[in-house]
Parts: C-alpha cells; sequence; structure tokens
C-alpha cells in the first residue's frame, strides 16, 4: 500500500471534488466574500457539506452558537468514520500520523481507504488526502479567481445576463452532488429510503409554514435531522458489521505498519482493480 | 460580514471539523458497543444530506423551472448510480440550458 497507489486511488476523488469547490468558491465570492475566504476555509476545513452551509450561516449573520451547533450536527458523521478508520488501521500509527490523517477524513476519502482489503499504511493515506486535497484546493482556488475573471471579462448587457446565469448555474452543483450521495444507498437499504422521505418531509415543512420560518438559520437542519434519524435508528436498529471487530482482534491486521508494506503491496494488487473507479461515487 | 465575522466563523467552522475528524483517530480505538449509538451514527449523515437538500434545491438558482430541471435530473442520473462529478456537471449543465433559453427565448 504505497503512496503512488494512494495517488492513483485518489485521482477520481480529486476530479470529483474540482467542479464542486469550484462552485462553493464562486457562489461565496458571489455572496460578497472576500477571494481568500473561500480558499482559506477550504485549506483550513476541508469538508464539502460543512463548508458550504458554514458559509452560508456567515452570509446569513448567524449567531455564532447556531455556527457551532450546525458545524457538529453536518460533521458528527465524520466521527464514526473516524472510528472506523482507526479500527482499520491498528495500532501501528504514533500520534504525529493521525493527527495529520484525522484532516483528510473526508466522505469520499473514507469511502475508498475503508474497502481497501488490507490494512491501510500511512504512505497509502498520504497519497490519497494529498491527492484529492490538491483537487478541492486547487477547485477553489480556481473558482475564486475566475469569478473575478468572469465578472470583468463578461460586461455589458448581455454579458453580465451570461454571468448571471453562470452563478446560478454553480448554485445547484453541491446540491446534486449531495442527491448523488443519498439516493444510490436509498436504493440499497429500504430503511435509508424512508429516513429520507421523512426528512425531505419535515423539512419542506419548516421551509414553508410561516411560523417555523422564523427559527435561526440552520436550526431546522438540526432538529429535522435529530427527530428522523432517532425514530428510524429506534424502529430500525443497523449494528455495525461484525468484520470490523474481526479485523481490529486479529493480530495479522494490527502489527506495524511500515515494514510490511512490501508483502501488503503485493497481495493487493490482484484485488485492487476495481477499487479507483468508485471514487467519486 | 466584518473582517472579524469572518474569521471568527471560519475558526469555530474548522474548529468543530477538525474535533469530529479526529475524536475517533485520536481517542476511539475500542469498538463502540451500543446498538443506537451506531445505528445513529449510521443513518445521521443521509438525513442531514436530505434536509439540506429538499426543498431548497429548487431554490438555489435564479428560476423556479432551472432548479427544477436540474433537480430532476439530478435524481434520474444518481438513480442509475452515476458518479459525483456526472450528476453535478449534468445539473450545472441543465440549469445553464434552462435559464439561457428563458432568458433568451420566452
Amino acid at each position: 500500500m504505497r503512496f503512488t497507489r494512494g495517488i492513483k486511488d485518489g485521482l477520481p476523488i480529486a476530479l470529483g471534488y474540482m467542479p464542486v469547490a469550484f462552485a462553493y468558491a464562486i457562489r461565496a465570492v458571489d455572496q460578497g466574500f472576500p477571494v481568500w475566504f473561500p480558499i482559506l476555509i477550504s485549506a483550513s476545513n476541508f469538508t464539502g457539506t460543512g463548508q458550504f452551509i458554514g458559509t452560508d450561516l456567515i452570509y446569513a449573520g448567524a449567531s455564532l452558537a447556531v455556527l457551532f451547533s450546525t458545524m457538529l450536527i453536518i460533521n458528527i458523521r465524520y466521527a464514526l468514520m473516524s472510528i472506523s478508520l482507526s479500527q482499520k488501521m491498528g495500532g501501528g500509527f504514533p500520534l504525529w500520523q493521525r493527527i495529520l490523517i484525522s484532516f483528510g477524513v473526508t466522505d469520499e476519502n473514507y469511502a475508498v481507504a475503508i474497502r481497501q482489503p488490507n490494512k491501510l499504511s500511512f504512505p497509502y493515506l498520504m497519497g490519497l488526502m494529498c491527492c484529492s486535497f490538491s483537487g478541492w484546493l486547487g477547485g477553489t482556488v480556481l473558482g475564486a479567481g475566475l469569478s473575478s475573471l468572469l465578472a470583468s471579462v463578461l460586461t455589458g448587457e448581455t454579458g453580465s445576463v451570461f454571468y448571471e446565469i453562470i452563478m446560478s448555474a454553480f448554485n445547484i452543483s453541491l446540491y446534486a452532488m449531495f442527491v448523488a450521495i443519498v439516493i444510490p444507498p436509498s436504493r440499497d437499504d429500504k430503511h435509508v429510503l424512508l429516513l429520507v422521505l421523512m426528512s425531505v418531509g419535515l423539512s419542506c415543512i419548516f421551509y414553508f409554514v410561516p411560523l417555523l420560518q422564523k427559527l435561526p438559520e440552520g436550526l431546522e437542519i438540526i432538529i429535522c435531522s435529530i427527530v428522523c434519524t432517532v425514530i428510524i435508528a429506534l424502529l430500525f436498529p443497523h449494528p455495525l458489521e461484525e468484520q470490523n471487530l474481526e479485523q481490529s482482534k486479529n493480530p495479522a491486521f494490527s502489527s506495524e505498519a511500515q515494514p510490511n508494506d512490501q508483502t501488503l503491496t503485493s497481495q493487493s494488487d490482484t484485488s485492487d482493480q476495481n477499487d479507483g473507479k468508485g471514487g467519486a461515487a | 460580514m466584518t473582517l472579524f465575522d469572518m474569521l471568527i466563523g471560519c475558526a469555530i467552522m474548522f474548529g468543530v471539523t477538525y474535533i469530529c475528524k479526529a475524536v475517533g483517530l485520536l481517542f476511539v480505538k475500542k469498538q463502540i458497543r451500543n446498538t443506537f449509538i451506531q445505528s445513529f451514527l449510521y443513518y445521521l449523515p443521509y438525513s442531514v444530506l436530505a434536509v439540506m437538500v429538499f426543498p431548497s434545491i429548487l431554490f438555489s438558482t435564479s428560476f423556479i423551472w432551472s432548479g427544477i430541471a436540474g433537480t430532476v435530473v439530478a435524481l434520474i442520473l444518481s438513480l442509475f448510480r452515476k458518479g459525483l462529478l456526472i450528476v453535478s456537471l449534468s445539473s450545472i449543465l441543465t440549469v445553464f440550458l434552462v435559464e439561457t433559453c428563458l432568458t433568451f427565448f420566452v
């Protein structure tokens, strides 16, 4: 599990990230943020959903308490992924490596890493995360730079109309990405489908009922998602797979990472052929 | 938005995001046994995303019709399990085409 394999697996993720990060930056600049702001957020946060919502909240002038709790509720899923990754890494990682890897935990990096048949190594994770992070940061820089360029090129009446249309079109990009994350698992698991339908229903009530519209920005996300998730989690428990447990107990999987790299790589090369293409899915 | 609002907002976003990402890797090296917590953490992301997307996606663009068109395209493509890149680019293109038509030909 070498660095170069990580880079290879990270490429489809980086390609998927670029238009989303691009759209994020364009949207932020369009809202009136200075060009450096989306770049700073992308460089420090490295999370699609959270950045998108957090920036909207700052734009809307939400209170710091609402910003804090909304970020917590949106990002709490990373805690689960982080726990799950930790199980798959074993005990051979020193603290500084864990601190670095933590920064790169995203939905897509997690999905690719957790599918690897062997125990994860530090060089592999670094390759994966550096590659996808470059896509994320690069897309943001491009978006922030081009949005001011676009505004200066597309002048005059027709030009400014096209500028508006392009900004409007990029606004839907992140929502479309979320649809692409939610729909496939809803097809596979009818409990997830039920949860999604409930969440959408409750969200619509909060969106359209006048009295509820007065709630602070972002609060409806917390209320709707916690209520729906608690109900579904109580009705249809979904324990983690036993496989993770066995792997973490098995001494063969929890020995130190570096010396085994060569053998792990040669074993995994045969079974890993289909891993790269699913990266952005 | 003052400079202070932006910097303190960014600091909060970074702090919360990083703590969530790091908590498992740094502190939880044993498996969580509680089935309810496992289930809650498994289901939560789908609910959060669903709440954020609907109905806001319909009103995310300049015209309701382009929002609806983009939503329908995203739904259909993700039902066929297309990746994030394809779904997202197709939605953008759909909105662009619909708004161009609405602006110049209607």
